[in-house]
This record gives structure tokens, C-alpha cells and sequence, in this order.
């Protein structure tokens, strides 16, 4: 059993993409095109509806003259690369202890119950997909929830299911922390860089 | 050259000689199961800790070059404790299921476990459980048991030259895969079998069928190709169980290929195991008197000039001298080991050699190959190939069919035109050689077995010539022959004599009388008028056209000698009796030879190797290699435009033991159906 | 408590334009010609005599780790690669530099670069961070616009390329060496060391590898002096240095504070203090995930340092603060970061692929209690043998939080199991 989807669509990247792939390519050393593995896993993940089936691997592989068997191994590596499909929202949902210590269990318990959806699953509608993952690295405005390529922040099971709510109807709900808070800066307001600084 | 410490023992090294390899000098023992000679370090394995003064961790011994200084310690406590703790996690989700595995009895891990384990279990949590992998029909695995030394994608990936085999996922769901499980498309792929440290890839064909404290273990030689790979025959009672590899640095290295390994089915099937004589036009089982009375009656009153003899791709060296002897007492001048047809002549023992040897491949810096793949014709001289165009500086050229050699090459061109530009100097790849201190030029049988084959030989000894191929020290100019028979038989003369008839000219019907002594890659089309006499282990196209058919060894049946393409001479040995009324070669010559009352003068196979080295003194230095002198060879002459074609069209079915295996043809067809899929030529 | 005038990361909550102009009025990029002039060795020296110290988790001087690279090229160019690849939990801080200070990164990637012979900076940040990634993409643009890198950066006559590469979803690609194997495009597998990055790193070319904090810092450093930064902080432990407070505190936040601040008084002046009061602490991982974690009355009197740390058994890890308080099941805590080790673990080498497993299954059983008490000696033998016996520090990393815990938590553990039994028996 392979765990790659055949889908019997031919894949090629838009010209836009085709363009952007060359700027990656020219990144890296002479003959050191491996290296753009990764973001053209990426860019091809993004054009094909935010995953990789075995159209994408190989048409990847065959860009850069890369085995398939290598790009398979990334692909299987790396944990941003969904190899099925996904929602059209891709919820990760931190579950490292910071979140934790914060309620990411309230976060979970909330995508159970109103979307009836658990790790790994994706509701009916394919509105949502939801994937428990680790530390996101947003541990002081946890607990942390990215939607597809956002961040929210400072979550709880209101404030998500306010979120949620506004993706449900078409709406893009302001990402960062959903409590009044200024970035990572303590809630209610700095306590440093206070004073006027040159040029600040 | 440092010097450093191991327990107290002092020993100096080579310098970029590893810890690990400083040790085993200095007589200290140490585990390992990722760490293997020929393949690169990973390090991954953690077996081979030692405790180094000064730093603060073990060691991974097999990672660490050896410097000057260094004191090592390999049996404190702290050691102890780190290889069992190895031990340890390597086997907490290895299942328990010893008794129903292959490996049992040939497993590193099981070893080392009784070596450095604790003997007792502390896991409790659930083992782990991998779905079994497709591989094809060679390897068969129980990735349950991989303890993820990745030496199998080493190898693969390094060795064999294939980007197939990975490890994908990670952490301890990371699994050992082929892409997408398709079969393992390389012509090596049974060494991993060998590699694999665990019982996680066995062998498919051998799985279940013998345990290997029962079997029988003979040293000796594989014939089903040139390269003459040393191997080890493991039989129990009238059976082989299985082929393995046997360490030889200067031919095999430890590798075997895949048509060499898994062919031994063949050996059970399709065999002559009694003697046939046609009457009524049906080949019928008759006594080995009748059947010589058959040729007797045959032969009497022929003329030589109308007996002939054909020697095939597998014949010994002892069964071609008896059997050369016998036409010469005949009166026959028809007599060729070159059933292909190949251009090549007894005049310059260089000019039909492996010259540069299989080893000095690694030495030498350019390459040019003319109407040859070696992947297909040698796989492992192919792998030698690769292994000095792996290291770098080493620009190959190819001129015949563009294949997938696992290496990069220039493609020059596809026939003889090319190589007379080369030649000529007007290539550019001509000054790559001409620079080359060390130049080497393959010329297959592809080149040489075509009307023009004389002149293109002349065109490859030209460039060896104008382009310093040759020196004292160095001869860069290479045959690579398909046919283990081959070299042998162009040493003991085995070849047309003065007006006598070529292979081809043989099989044209004129004959009264063709011996065929395992000629089975021929043409029979046009020999109903010729009496045939098969002598074979098989039967494949040559019994199927016989008159008569005398039932003969196969290679692992009989003790015989064999030269391979470099022109090294080595023994086989007989691991088990032949089938049936089967008999070792020479001996039915000598037998029949008294029948026609033509007697061999030899009573014995000493008395007969004898004759060999009289015929050919370097039959006397086995094992070795006798280095030719350089000599004319080749003949100047017309070249045709058509492009060299490959003389092996399907790896694994080259000779009849090889098409009587079901192994071999279920390899033929999966693979076949693999490259199929690539080039929509199939079908 | 840290001046305002001494703190480096003046945009540290977005709060101003992050782009270039708004860079520039806040120094940044002025005249980076001068500190250039410094030449190759007068930057090394003074990043050596500031003291500053890796800010990735290791704590490895970094001026002495720029001068391991090549003065003379073999031929080879050098690169330098700047970690961006935040995934340590607990650890938020080079997020903050990437979007709200790009361009301080920027101009420490050119003069690191410089003084290590590089001929490019490549910045491998985490894929997850993908408005930081693309903040970035624009400081790097409007540099090469503005000539402060490219050809001739900044006038200086000096060549300088800095390139972006993205993750994917993997904490082992914070390790070095797997970092470089993943820029090479395989998978993050840390290298077997010797031969190291400043021998033969990215492509087989001589490469550092530096966290984008201690980056960030050293344009400043060098404008305002060494004398300035090692003023600050203590002995051996000098300077500034972000941190992040997560957990239960009132208010968590980021804070650019003093080397060898007391944890106390960093979480009471800036992150509202412990949830329900400092006497409602439990316990606190002082640097990340990767560090054992302290019982209240250590954290009680420790300093923020590497050393201090270090001599609690624990330490400083990136500076993250992780408090946990009274309400916490800290069994629960470190199984969760038990699991994140495991599913972290590249599967490379032994220890680590399968003891990382074993750990957190039996860090599973002791948070249900379902468990013999003999089974804690044994958690903390197999934590000790992975610890020390892999190839990368991600063993040591797994098996310190469940030593910290077992030390200082060892009676809950057991009381969990023996109520479990109680239960069960009634």
C-alpha cells in the first residue's frame, strides 16, 4: 500500500509558477538544483488545492532532475506536505505544552463538537481539515491555531468558535491574537520600550 | 600515520583510517550493524561506541577518523553499557519470530544480541508492526524486522546506482521502500539480501526452503557470464539451495548479480538427464551405448572436412580440449567456440582480454565503450565502473546503444563511423584519451560480432595504439566477452584451423556431422540435413535440433575450469552429483572417444589439465591473471553504417540454465513490463 | 531592570514600520560601511570581547565560532546560514525579529558574513512562519534596491548575496547539520560530525551556522561597542537577550531583558507574574523544552544565565520561560513534550527513533498511573541511554525533561500510580 494518491491528473505549473520556480532554482550553486525540492514542493502544494498527489512528486522531481524516490523522502519528512487532500481551511492546532498549559485541549474539544471533526479528519463539506501538530512557535500568544498560512493567537473556545464562524460564512477573520493584545507585547501594554527612543 | 592506543595496544594506521577500523588492527572486536566496508558511513547504528579519553560522549567508532594520539577504550563499562543500551532499543520492536525467519542462523542480530545484549526484556509497550514492502520477485521482506541501517539504500544508491530505495517518513514510523513499491530495477539488486543485517529482506526464492546449518557449502566459480564471480554453492543432498558470493577484491569484490544468484531453479528443470537418440524423428530416451553406437554408425566413413564442432557459452575448459582433441583425431578443421560469431582470433591473446583486469579499472582515468552494456553483459564490472566514476575524474564514453549504465557518460554515436572519427582524431573525445594517462577502451560483442567486426577491432586496437594504450605498465585495451566459455576457448585453440569452417559457416547445413557441446544460441534453422550431436546440461535449442543427445554437467556438477574475461584462470568445484545418468564432461568424450576408436591420451582430469597447460602454460597459474603481450590483432577493412546493436536483449535470460529458471523468467517479466511502462515500446 | 536605550530590539512588538525607512530612523543600515572598514579580524575580536554567547540554546561564544571558518579560500566559497528555524517550544523570539526587525537581521548577515568570508547568507526559517517568510522577502528586496547588499553591499566593496530558504514542518532542521541537509534538499538528517560545517558545511563548502538572534545583535554590538554589550549581564554571560514567558502567567509575552535577570523578577515585571500569585508556582522550564524543568523554590532565587542555569542542572537553553502552576499536571506536561520529541525525531539513528517512543508510551502510563513505581528507574536508565549515544543532540533533548521531571517531581509520579492501584483495587 503506498501511502502517495495517484489521481490520473497531469500536473505543470502556470506560468506564474513556472516563473517563480526558475527565481527559486536560482537561489542555490550551480547544479545544486536539489535544493529547491522544498519550495517547490510548496509551490506546487499551493497550486494543486494545498496538496501532493503522485502527479505533483514526480512532476517536481522530473523539474529538477531529482529521483523520484528523493522527492518521495522529503515529502514524507517534511510535515507540510499533505500527501491527501485537505479542507479548503487547514486548521493545525498546536498541542505542545505552552498551548496546553493555555487550553488547546478547550481549541480540540471545540473542532469536535462543532465540527465534528478529529485529528487527521476533515468535515464533510471539506470546508475543514484538522491536524494536531507540534509547537507552532507562537508559545506567548498561546494558544495557537494556524489556518492555512495564518496565525491565531491568544485563543479560547469563544474566540475560536468566532473564528471559525467567519471562515464558515466567507469571511477572513483579522489573524494575530484574537484578545485586545499588541502582538507578543504583555496584554494591557508594554512594560519596556517606553521611553522615546532615537528615532523609534 | 598516527599512532593511537586501543586498550592499552599500540597501533598505526594509514591515515583516513577510521577508529573503528584502528581497532580491528589493534585486535579489538568491535559490533556493528550500519557500518559496512564499501558503503558509505552512516553512523546510524549506534553499535560501535567506544569511549575515547578526553571527550565527553562515546564515540561512534566507525565515524571517527583515526588521529595521532587518540587512546580508545573498547571494554569499560561505560562501553558495556552503551552497546547494550543499543542492543537494547534495537530490539524492543524487533519481533520475537526467530524461529520462522530466513536470517536464523546467519543474523547479526541475533548474534550480537547473545554477544552484547542483556538477555533480558524490560519493554512492555506495544512493538511496532511495518507492512511487508513490495520489492519484485527476488526480495523478500518483513520490514517488521528492519533495524533501519539503510545499507540496503546505501547500496542501492551507491553501489548498484539506482535512486529506487529509500527510507521514507520519519522518526519510528520511518520505513524502507522502493518508490511507489515497485520492483527493484537494478541487475544487483540480491546483494542486499546479503547486506541486510536482520531478517527484514531475504531471499523470495530461497524463503522457507532450508536452514543453513543443513547445507553444504562448495567454493567455486559462476559461469553465467564473463566476469567469473567467485562464488559459494550451498546444496543439501541433490539440490542447491542457493548461490552466494564469496569475497574475490580483484574480480566480485563481495557482490553477485542477480541472473548469477537466483538461477539455480534452472538447475532442476529442463535438465538431459539421460541419454536421447532420434528415431522416427522423436528424440527418445536410450542407454549411453546406444547412443554412442548412434554417432558411431553416424561417423563411419565421413570425412573430417565434413565434421564440425560448436562450443558453447558455458562449456568448461576441459570438456573444449577433450572435445578439440577428438575432432582433430577426426581429421576435422571445424571447430569454434565463437557461436556469436565474434571477430576475434587466437593470434594476440591481448587482443581478445579484459586487459586493464577488472581491479585496474580502478586505476585507470577515461574510458571509452564501443558496442557494449556492461550493465546487462557484466553487471558487476559495470558496478566496478561505477564505482571509479564515482569517485570522480573519470569521463566515460559511449559509442553503440544509448542504455542506462548508472553512470554519466558522452554519447558518441551508434556505430563504427563514430569510432573511426575518434580514431582518426577528428572527435573530440579523442584528446580526452590522448590526455588520459591511464585510458581504458571496452569493446563488447556488440562490436565485434558483425561482418565488420575484424575491421572494427582494428579501429579499437588503432586508437589503443595511436593513443598510448598500452605501456609497460598499463594496457588499457579490453574485450568484454558474455561467455564464460569464451576465453578459455580461444587459449586452447578451440577456433577454426586452416580451411576449416567458423561457427556460422558450420550451421549453413554443409556438414554431415555438428557436435554442439552446449551451443545453444544459435541458428539451428538450417542444420536438417547435418546429423547433430548435443552434448549439454539443458534441454534448449541445441538439444531440441540433436540427433543425438549426450547428457552432460552443469556447472556446479562437475569439477572444471573456466577463464574469465580478464583471463583469469579459476576452478569450480562440483557441490552436487548430476541428475540422472548425467556425467562431467570430459569423460563422456573420453568415453566416446574410445567407442570411435579415436582414444583421448588421457585416463584422468589431471592427465587432461595436463595437456591444458601444454597447450596454454597459464592454465598452470590458477586464479591468477597472466598478462598478455601486446600483439597484432584486428583486421583493416570496410566498416558498415549500421549501428552497433547489444548482443543481450533480456538480462535474465542469456543461457539455457538461466531460461529454464522460473525466477529468472519471472524477473524477465516484471522487468521487461517496468521498462515498459518508461518507453511505451512495450506493447 | 534593562534601560530602554540598551535594549537592541526597539520594534520587538510591531509597534513601528518594520520596512526599510522605518529600519533606517531606527539605525539600522547607518553607514554599515564603517563597521565594515573594521576588516575581517577587528569584527571577529570585538564579537569575542563582547562575550556574546549563541542564542540558538547552546550558548557557543560567537566570535570564536566565526574564526573557524577559512581566511583562504581552497577554492570553495564560504556561506553563512542563519537558523531560523524557531521550533523549540516555549521559543517565539526570532519570529518577532523576522517580521517587526527584518532588516536588523539583514544588515548582521552582511557584516557576519563579511567577517567569515562568506559569499552569501542563507536564511532557512521554519515553513510554518509564513508571513515572517514573506516580511522578509520584502527587507531583502528592498536591500538589494537600496545597494545595502548585492554588489559592492553598502559601499562597502564587499559582495554579498542573502537568499531565503523555507521548511517544511520539522524540529530536527534546528540542529545544524540537519538545517544543512535540508537546504541541500534531502531529508533533515543531522550529519555525522567530524568533519564540521566550518570544514565542510552547505554544497561541501565551508558554512556557519548561526541563530538569527545572535545575528541580529552584532551590527549592534559593534556600533555601540563591545565594552558596552559585555558591560551588560554578568561574567561569561553578558548582554541582552530576548525572552519569552509562556504558560500560566498573567500576562505572557516577549521581553528583551538583562543577562542573569532573576526568573522572578523577569516574570513579575513583565509577564503580570504566576497565575494566582508566585507562591501558586509549581514548577518552571527555564530555556525551552530541551531543558530540565525547576521546582518552584529554585526557581525562587535563579538567575536567567547560562551559567546559573547550568549549575541547577537545567539551563538556558533559547530563554524560554515555560511557568507551569499549581493546577498543572506535570506528569501530563512532560509527556506532552515527550511526544513532541518522538514525533520530531528524524528516525536516523537507534537511541533516538526507538527510545523516543518507548519514553513517551511509558510517560503515557505514569499520567494515568497505570504503572509499576520500578518503572520510573527504569524511564530514567533508558533516558540515559539515549542520552550521549545519538548523533545529535535531539536524544539529550528528549531525556532531559523527563530527568528534570523525575527529579523533582519523582513523589507525584508515585502517588499516581498508587492511587491508580488504589482505584483499581476498589
Amino acid at each position: 500500500m503506498s501511502q502517495v494518491i495517484e489521481t490520473g491528473k497531469a500536473f505543470e505549473f502556470t506560468a506564474e509558477n513556472v516563473e517563480k520556480a526558475q527565481k527559486f532554482i536560482a537561489r542555490y550553486p550551480e547544479g545544486r538544483q536539489q535544493s529547491a525540492v522544498m519550495p517547490l514542493l510548496d509551490l506546487a502544494q499551493r497550486q494543486n488545492e494545498n496538496w501532493l498527489s503522485k502527479e505533483v512528486l514526480e512532476y517536481v522531481g522530473n523539474y529538477l532532475n531529482v529521483p523520484y524516490m528523493r522527492v518521495l523522502e522529503v515529502a514524507t519528512f517534511y510535515t507540510m506536505y499533505n500527501l491527501k487532500p485537505v479542507g479548503k481551511y487547514f486548521l493545525q492546532l498546536c498541542r505542545t505544552t505552552p498551548c496546553w498549559l493555555r487550553g488547546s485541549d478547550d481549541l480540540e474539544a471545540v473542532c469536535k463538537n462543532k465540527l465534528g471533526i478529529t485529528n487527521g479528519e476533515t468535515t464533510e463539506d471539506g470546508m475543514f481539515s484538522l491536524l494536531e501538530v507540534e509547537c507552532l512557535g507562537a508559545c506567548v500568544n498561546a494558544p495557537v491555531v494556524q489556518i492555512n498560512d495564518d496565525f491565531y493567537e491568544d485563543l479560547n473556545a469563544e474566540n475560536f468558535e468566532v473564528v471559525l464562524d467567519k471562515l464558515a460564512k466567507g469571511e477572513v477573520p483579522p489573524k494575530g491574537p484574537q484578545i485586545d493584545r499588541t502582538n507578543s507585547a504583555p496584554e494591557g501594554g508594554p512594560t519596556t520600550l517606553l521611553e522615546k527612543t532615537e528615532g523609534a | 600515520m598516527p599512532t593511537l592506543t586501543v586498550d592499552g595496544v599500540e597501533v598505526t594506521v594509514d591515515p583516513g583510517t577510521t577508529v573503528l577500523q584502528a581497532c580491528e588492527e589493534a585486535g579489538a572486536e568491535i559490533p556493528r550493524f550500519c557500518y559496512h566496508e564499501r558503503l558509505s558511513i552512516a553512523g546510524n547504528c549506534r553499535m560501535c561506541l567506544v569511549e575515547m579519553e578526553k571527550a565527553p560522549k562515546l564515540i561512534a567508532s566507525c565515524a571517527m577518523p583515526a588521529g595521532d594520539g587518540m587512546v580508545i577504550h573498547t571494554n569499560t563499562q561505560k562501553v558495556k553499557e552503551g552497546r547494550e543500551g543499543a542492543m537494547e532499543f534495537l530490539l524492543i520492536n524487533h519481533p520475537l519470530d526467530c524461529p520462522i525467519c530466513d536470517q536464523g542462523g546467519e543474523c547479526d542480530l541475533q548474534d550480537q544480541s547473545m554477544a552484547y545484549g542483556s538477555g533480558n526484556s524490560r519493554y512492555h509497550e506495544m512493538k511496532r508492526a511495518v507492512t511487508e514492502k513490495n520489492m519484485g520477485p527476488l526480495i523478500k521482506t518483513t520490514m517488521t524486522r528492519c533495524i533501519h541501517c539503510t545499507r540496503c539504500v546505501r547500496f542501492a544508491t551507491e553501489v548498484a546506482g539506482v535512486e529506487e530505495l529509500g527510507a521514507i517518513n520519519r522518526g519510528e514510523n520511518m520505513e524502507i521502500a522502493t518508490y511507489l513499491e515497485q520492483a527493484l530495477d537494478s541487475e544487483l539488486s540480491g546483494n542486499i539480501i546479503d547486506l541486510c543485517p536482520v531478517g527484514a529482506l531475504t531471499s523470495k526464492p530461497y524463503a522457507f526452503t532450508a536452514r543453513p546449518w543443513e547445507l553444504s557449502k562448495t567454493e567455486s566459480i559462476d559461469v553465467l557470464d564473463a566476469v567469473g564471480a567467485n562464488i559459494r554453492v550451498d546444496s543439501r543432498g541433490k539440490e542447491v539451495m542457493r548461490f552466494l558470493p564469496r569475497l574475490n577484491e580483484d574480480v566480485n569484490e563481495e557482490w553477485l548479480s542477480d541472473r548469477s544468484r537466483f538461477s539455480y531453479d534452472g538447475l532442476k528443470a529442463q535438465r538431459l538427464d539421460t541419454p536421447y537418440v532420434r528415431k522416427d524423428e522423436t528424440l527418445q530416451p536410450a542407454s549411453w551405448g546406444e547412443a554412442f553406437d548412434a554417432i558411431a554408425a553416424k561417423l563411419e566413413g565421413v570425412e573430417g572436412a565434413k565434421i564440425g564442432a560448436i562450443a558453447g557459452d558455458l562449456a568448461c575448459a576441459e570438456s573444449m580440449i577433450a572435445l578439440k582433441d577428438l575432432m582433430n583425431l577426426l581429421e576435422s578443421p571445424n571447430i569454434d567456440c565463437r557461436q556469436d560469431g565474434a571477430a576475434l582470433t587466437t593470434e594476440s591473446r591481448s587482443g581478445y582480454l579484459f586487459n586493464t583486469t577488472i581491479a585496474g579499472i580502478d586505476e585507470a582515468d577515461a574510458l571509452l565503450i564501443v558496442g557494449s552494456n556492461p550493465r546487462h553483459e557484466a553487471a558487476l564490472i559495470n558496478a566496478r565502473i561505477r564505482k571509479r566514476w564515482k569517485a570522480g575524474n573519470f569521463p566515460v564514453a559511449l559509442i553503440g546503444e544509448q542504455v542506462d549504465l548508472t553512470y554519466s557518460y558522452d554519447y558518441l554515436g551508434a556505430g563504427p563511423a563514430t569510432l573511426k572519427e575518434v580514431a582518426e582524431g577528428k572527435h573530440s573525445f579523442a584528446e580526452t584519451l590522448k590526455k588520459a594517462e591511464r585510458p581504458m577502451i571496452i569493446v563488447g560483442q556488440g562490436a565485434l560480432s558483425r561482418n565488420d567486426g575484424a575491421a572494427v577491432l582494428a579501429l579499437a586496437k588503432k586508437i589503443a595504439d595511436d593513443y598510448g594504450f598500452a605501456s609497460d605498465d598499463w594496457n588499457g585495451f579490453n574485450v568484454l566477452h558474455t561467455a564464460a566459455a569464451r576465453v578459455a576457448g580461444l587459449d586452447l585453440g578451440f577456433v577454426s584451423g586452416e580451411g576449416g569452417k567458423s561457427a556460422r559457416e558450420m550451421l549453413d547445413g554443409s556438414l554431415d556431422v555438428l557436435f554442439l557441446l552446449g551451443a545453444d544460441e544459435i541458428n539451428t534453422s538450417k542444420l536438417t540435413n547435418s546429423f547433430v550431436i548435443y552434448q549439454g546440461s539443458h534441454g534448449d535449442a541445441g538439444a531440441s535440433a540433436a540427433d543425438v543427445i549426450l547428457p552432460g554437467a552443469a556447472y556446479t556438477e562437475k569439477d572444471a575450469t573456466w577463464v574469465n574475461t580478464e583471463g583469469r584462470v579459476q576452478l569450480g568445484r562440483r557441490a552436487i552429483f548430476p541428475p540422472g545418468d548425467a556425467r562431467e564432461d570430459w569423460t563422456i568424450l573420453r568415453a566416446l572417444s574410445e567407442k570411435l576408436g579415436k582414444t583421448l591420451p588421457y585416463n584422468t582430469i589431471r592427465e587432461l589439465r595436463e595437456k591444458m597447460i601444454e597447450v596454454a602454460p597459464h592454465f598452470a597459474d590458477i586464479d591468477q591473471v597472466t598478462s598478455a603481450d601486446w600483439g597484432a590483432f584486428g583486421t583493416d577493412g570496410a566498416i558498415d553504417d549500421a549501428p552497433f546493436v547489444n548482443p543481450i536483449t533480456d538480462y535474465y535470460l542469456t543461457n539455457p540454465i538461466s531460461r529454464s529458471s522460473r525466477i529468472m523468467a519471472e524477473c524477465s517479466a516484471t522487468f521487461s513490463k517496468v521498462k515498459g511502462e518508461g518507453t511505451g515500446t512495450n506493447g | 531592570m534593562l534601560k530602554d536605550q540598551d535594549r537592541i530590539f526597539t520594534n520587538l512588538y510591531g509597534i513601528h514600520d518594520w520596512k526599510l525607512a522605518g529600519a533606517k530612523s531606527r539605525g539600522i543600515w547607518d553607514n554599515t560601511k564603517t563597521l565594515i572598514e573594521m576588516g575581517q579580524d577587528g569584527i571577529i575580536d570585538a564579537m569575542k570581547e563582547s562575550g556574546l554567547r549563541g542564542r540558538g540554546g547552546a550558548g557557543f561564544p560567537t566570535g570564536l565560532k566565526w574564526s573557524f571558518m577559512p581566511k583562504e579560500s581552497d577554492g570553495r566559497p564560504s556561506y553563512l546560514v542563519v537558523n531560523a528555524d524557531e521550533s523549540e517550544p516555549g521559543t517565539c523570539k526570532d519570529r518577532e525579529i523576522m517580521r517587526f526587525d527584518p532588516h536588523r537581521l539583514l544588515e548582521g548577515c552582511l557584516v557576519a558574513g563579511f567577517a567569515m568570508r562568506a559569499v552569501a547568507a542563507y536564511i532557512y526559517i521554519r515553513g510554518e512562519f509564513v508571513q515572517e517568510a514573506i516580511n522578509l522577502e520584502i527587507a531583502i528586496q528592498e536591500a538589494y534596491d537600496d545597494g545595502l547588499i548585492g554588489k559592492n553591499a553598502s559601499g562597502s566593496g564587499y559582495d554579498f548575496d542573502i537568499y531565503l530558504h523555507r521548511g517544511a514542518g520539522a524540529y530536527i532542521c534546528g540542529e545544524e547539520t540537519a538545517l544543512i541537509e535540508s537546504l541541500e534538499g534531502n531529508k533533515g538528517q543531522p550529519r555525522l560530525k567530524p568533519p564540521f560545517p566550518a570544514n565542510v558545511g552547505v554544497w561541501g563548502c565551508p558554512s556557519t551556522v548561526n541563530n538569527v538572534e545572535s545575528i541580529a545583535v552584532a551590527p549592534e554590538i559593534l556600533r555601540r561597542g563591545e565594552g558596552w554589550f559585555s558591560g551588560l549581564g554578568r561574567p561569561n554571560n553578558t548582554g541582552t537577550k530576548l525572552f519569552c514567558i509562556s504558560g500560566h502567567v498573567n500576562k505572557p509575552c516577549n521581553v528583551e531583558e538583562e543577562m542573569g535577570i532573576p526568573l522572578k523578577e523577569l516574570i513579575e515585571k513583565h509577564a503580570g507574574g504566576v497565575r494566582g500569585g508566585w507562591d501558586n508556582l509549581l514548577a518552571i522550564i527555564p530555556g525551552g523544552s530541551s531543558v530540565p524543568m525547576l521546582p518552584k523554590d529554585i526557581c525562587d532565587t535563579m538567575l536567567m544565565d547560562f551559567d546559573s542555569l547550568r549549575d541547577a542542572q537545567s539551563g538556558l537553553g533559547t530563554a524560554a520561560v515555560i511557568v507551569m502552576d499549581k493546577s498543572t499536571d506535570v506528569i501530563r506536561a512532560i509527556e506532552r513534550l515527550s511526544h513532541f520529541y518522538k514525533h520530531e525525531s528524524c528516525g536516523q539513528c537507534t537511541p533516538c527513533r526507538e527510545g523516543t517512543g518507548w519514553m513517551w508510551r511509558v510517560m503515557q502510563r505514569l499520567v494515568s498511573g497505570d504503572a509499576e513505581v520500578e518503572e520510573i528507574d527504569m524511564l530514567i536508565n533508558v533516558s540515559k541511554r539515549i542520552e550521549g549515544h545519538t548523533i545529535c543532540a535531539l536524544g539529550d533533548a528528549a531525556a532531559w525533561p523527563i530527568q528534570g521531571l523525575v527529579r523533582h517531581f519523582r513523589p507525584v509520579i508515585e502517588e499516581r500510580i498508587k492511587s491508580r492501584k488504589a482505584a483499581r483495587a476498589a
